[in-house]
């Protein structure tokens, strides 16, 4: 990976860093490389199935959210979809037993995910590299038992026929031409929020720490406070993805909340390419494609997923769009 | 009679249970901690192994006609072959690279056997015949304990000793200790680290495998009894801390005790409470109860 030497100026506080300006801005190619992925998803529901194009959505802003930690932060969480799920649950329990409006039930769920980061993280913090892994794939598990018997998530049955309401009492989202928008301004605003924290002086700092944390603490700052705060923008940002995903199906699941779901985000990413901008986007595509054109051929998606899990970590651990980026000698 | 208002034949029959669980978790941590030491990465495929032996005692009383015992002694040895065979050809290359990388290959590993596993023999589980020189019980006069559950708990303590004992009481474990800690300077002295790597990986999910088969007349085969149970010797791992041998024994059977009494008094909790503790030794001493904090 390319990384400009940018080196952050001891200071005292670590609170108001230098603004980066040719380093850190936005670069020409990352611009066009998403123009051209935000006019795809513009232009494709009307070639493939929407539905389809919004699952894709929800799980590449779930994957982009993932990779601001393990891509950027260089921390690897087991336990993502803690957040997704409960995300789920609480925007389909207050769209459908509350009467929320979906605007309002995706920011009560987003909310409720950045809670629950919050502390999940204060936790997981406390421990590095492999250990942090281990402790939240554990903490999720605690949190999948919980909604397992939890009377308002319906078990097995998860929430069904959840209303997708009007958007501001206006707007009517129950067909996929009313739903489509949203979650495609939803996803290309998270997007750009991930963009604009990677680029970031708070991103430079998480990068520096990824690299080198006793030197990043040596500098001054206060690496668990960084790590801490990184944790809770990606479970608040799996939290937006969970709580959209939940109203564009009309469902939340346990599937959501299961560890299988975590080791998805970890593959989408990783088939995308770790630490790339526009790798989790491709890597969800990918997947999510494959869980729909493989569907039919049951257990095996599971071998499937194992085999690309080893070939990605064996043979191509840059990713799709880390191995295009490599060619062009350009970060993408 | 009762204590606590708990009848206690229910009492110690969970407690029993409770020391059941405790086993297991003793002997899949141990053999987690073991690999750690050495590989520094942390065995996904761990759970999958575990369910291989018990599959692999299956197919042997099954195809083969071998029975209980022969299992317990083929078993660890099939299951850790097909482990030095993924420690060479797949972990040997991700030595030099980030730890994590490991982990997320163990859990493709894992993935896959689980998954074709599921294909063969559905996820429903299959009998396993308990050995006829098992069956039965002993009367104590405040339960009833039966043979074979006595014999996991005493076998797996005689395991989890032996080992603890060749770890850190023999010239073998000497070499093995002395390679955790510096590698290079250990190979230096003529002795073959890298077979040394492989040997213990196998050993570490023998270790495992041994477990399934144990667990095979008790909970019944099936491709998925290792998936939960890996998440939950995470924990146990991350709340013993997997610097100490010994600590992993006790933190193993100690916590199976503690899932025994809950399901006593609040069984809803029973699922949870190994992530509560986890979540509170976390807090208050993060290394782990016998870890130490590097």
């Amino acid at each position: 990976m390319a990384h400009t030497q940018t080196s952050a100026p001891a200071d005292a506080a670590g609170a108001a860093p230098r603004q980066e300006k040719a380093s850190a801005g936005a670069s020409r190619h990352q611009l066009v490389a998403f123009l051209i992925m935000a006019a795809f998803f513009a232009v494709a529901p009307l070639v493939v199935y929407p539905v389809f194009l919004m699952k894709v959505m929800c799980f590449a802003l779930f994957a982009c959210a993932f990779n601001l930690l393990i891509g950027y932060g260089g921390l690897l969480s087991f336990g993502h979809a803690m957040f997704l799920g409960t995300a789920g649950y609480v925007a389909a329990h207050s769209a459908k037993v509350w009467g929320f409006t979906p605007e309002l039930a995706i920011l009560t769920a987003t909310a409720c995910a950045g809670v629950l980061a919050w502390v999940t993280g204060f936790l997981a913090i406390k421990r590095q590299g492999i250990y942090f892994a281990m402790i939240t794939l554990a903490l999720a598990q605690m949190i999948f038992f919980f909604y397992l018997q939890a009377p308002f998530t319906g078990g097995e049955d998860g929430i069904q026929a959840v209303p997708r309401g009007k958007l501001f009492g206006i707007f009517d989202l129950s067909s996929a031409v009313g739903m489509y928008p949203v979650v495609l301004l939803i996803f290309l605003g998270g997007f750009l929020l991930i963009w604009r924290i990677v680029n970031s002086p708070f991103g430079q700092i998480l990068k520096a720490i990824r690299e080198n944390e006793p030197r990043a603490l040596s500098l001054g700052y206060d690496t668990d406070r960084y790590k801490h705060v990184a944790y809770v923008l990606s479970g608040t940002l799996s939290g937006l993805a969970g709580g959209t995903k939940a109203l564009v199906f009309q469902l939340a699941s346990l599937t959501d909340v299961h560890w299988s779901m975590s080791g998805e985000v970890v593959l989408m990413t990783l088939v995308g390419g770790l630490g790339t901008l526009f790798g989790p986007v491709v890597g969800a595509g990918v997947i999510v494609s494959m869980q729909n054109y493989l569907a039919q051929i049951g257990a095996w998606v599971t071998v499937v997923q194992g085999v690309i899990f080893v070939i990605c970590v064996l043979a191509f651990r840059r990713g799709i769009v880390g191995e295009i980026a490599n060619i062009l000698r350009k970060p993408l | 009679m009762e204590i606590f208002g708990i009848p206690t034949q229910a009492l110690f029959g969970q407690l029993l249970i409770g020391l059941i669980n405790g086993s297991f978790y003793a002997l899949l941590s141990l053999g987690l901690a073991v690999i750690f030491g050495l590989l520094n990465i942390i065995n996904f495929t761990h759970g999958a192994q575990y369910m291989m032996g018990a599959f692999v005692a299956y197919l042997l009383l099954n195809k083969a006609g071998l029975g209980y015992w022969w299992a317990l002694l083929l078993a660890p040895i099939i299951v850790g072959f097909t482990g030095v065979l993924i420690e060479r050809f797949m972990l040997k290359r991700l030595y030099n690279l980030d730890h994590l990388y490991g982990l997320l290959l163990t859990f493709g590993v894992a993935l896959i056997i689980q998954g074709l596993f599921r294909n063969e023999y559905g996820a429903s589980g299959l009998p396993y015949q308990m050995p006829a020189q098992l069956t039965g019980g002993i009367n104590l006069g405040f339960m009833f304990l039966p043979n074979y559950r006595a014999w996991v708990i005493v076998a797996s303590l005689i395991v989890c000793l032996s080992t603890w004992f060749v770890i850190e009481r023999t010239k073998l474990g000497s070499y093995l200790r002395a390679a955790t800690e510096n590698p290079q300077l250990v190979q230096s002295f003529g002795i073959n680290v890298p077979r040394m790597i492989t040997l213990t990986y196998g050993f570490g999910v023998g270790l495992a495998a041994l477990a399934g088969v144990m667990a095979a007349p008790i909970y019944q085969v099936s491709p998925q009894m290792g998936a939960d149970l890996i998440i939950v010797v995470f924990a146990v791992v991350v709340i013993g801390g997997m610097g100490s041998i010994m600590g992993s024994i006790i933190t193993g059977f100690g916590l199976g005790l503690i899932e025994g009494l809950t399901k006593v008094f609040y069984p809803e909790a029973s699922n949870t409470v190994i992530f509560v503790i986890m979540a509170i030794v976390l807090l208050f001493k993060p290394a782990g109860l016998f870890g130490t904090q590097k």
